[in-house]
């Protein structure tokens, strides 16, 4: 926290000026979550049923892969960010932080991947896997 | 270091009262944490299992969901998968209602003390039943 002396000043250690970035990136993937996340809750709550090839069948039309897609995309974004807060506020150890940091980078966009990977492969499959 | 002065610190920081708004703030960070870990693996391992085959996600839905009878391990995993997911839909409701609460506070609105303290239980309520209907549709809306 260098930002209120003079030296701290000299030497940078103010404002890393991305802040606001990271402040509205949160909120425009909070009102995607708030969009995607009822949708496929209510989705999946109307399915007719949860076996295989009923679910495989649902998620490989273009209609729910396509939106699958930007669910992951906008809810790992977000746990990314949201977590980053607490772990900034509550990891105090600049090192711990650091590693902290790194595990949920690999956390968000490992599962992400995972994730966006898995729906490409039941949406080109057409349900047959 | 123009900061390193004695300055007068407030006598009574850990004196205070709890209110509705202190418990919608800090469960805001518990649910989300809970949702990035456990919601985040648990959607991961779906997705994953729907992708990998018939026999994977059989396999998933055996330990999430109904493992065989007299399979004790099974029977462990699937009652605490179930609280994991009923969980999981407390934590969602209440994290959107407590987000969309911000949403407005971002626009400087809701700071008056009554209406703060109004829409802080407007959000505990609304996440419950919200969550009671989810599971309510679930397991006896659908059946009938």
């Amino acid at each position: 926290m260098g930002s209120g002396t003079r030296v701290g000043r000299v030497r940078g250690l103010g404002s890393a000026k991305s802040g606001a970035h990271h402040w509205i990136a949160q909120r425009v993937t909070a009102i995607g979550n708030a969009l995607l996340m009822p949708w496929f809750l209510i989705s999946l709550a109307l399915l007719p049923a949860y076996d295989h090839a009923a679910i495989s069948g649902w998620l490989a039309q273009p209609i729910v892969a396509v939106p699958m897609l930007l669910l992951v995309i906008s809810v790992f974004y977000h746990v990314r960010l949201g977590l980053q807060v607490c772990i900034e506020d509550y990891v105090h150890d600049d090192g711990l932080k650091f590693a902290v940091l790194v595990l949920l980078t690999f956390f968000t966009v490992g599962c992400g991947a995972v994730c966006l990977f898995s729906i490409a492969k039941i949406a080109f499959a057409g349900g047959a896997l | 270091m123009a900061q390193s002065r004695q300055r007068p610190l407030s006598p009574h920081l850990g004196v205070y009262r709890w209110g509705p708004h202190m418990l919608v703030s800090i469960l805001h960070r518990a649910t989300g944490d809970g949702m990035a870990i456990l919601g985040g693996l648990g959607l991961t391992w779906w997705l994953y299992a729907i992708a990998s085959g018939p026999a994977a996600y059989a396999n998933f839905q055996y330990y999430a969901w109904e493992a065989a009878p007299g399979d004790a391990l099974g029977a462990i995993l699937n009652y605490l998968c179930r609280i994991i997911m009923v969980g999981l839909s407390w934590a969602f409701f209440q994290h959107l209602c407590s987000g969309l609460r911000h949403l407005v506070m971002d626009m400087g609105a809701g700071y008056e003390l009554q209406g703060n303290r109004r829409w802080s239980i407007v959000v505990f309520v609304a996440a419950a039943l919200a969550t009671i209907a989810f599971w309510a549709w679930i397991v006896a809306g659908r059946a009938a």
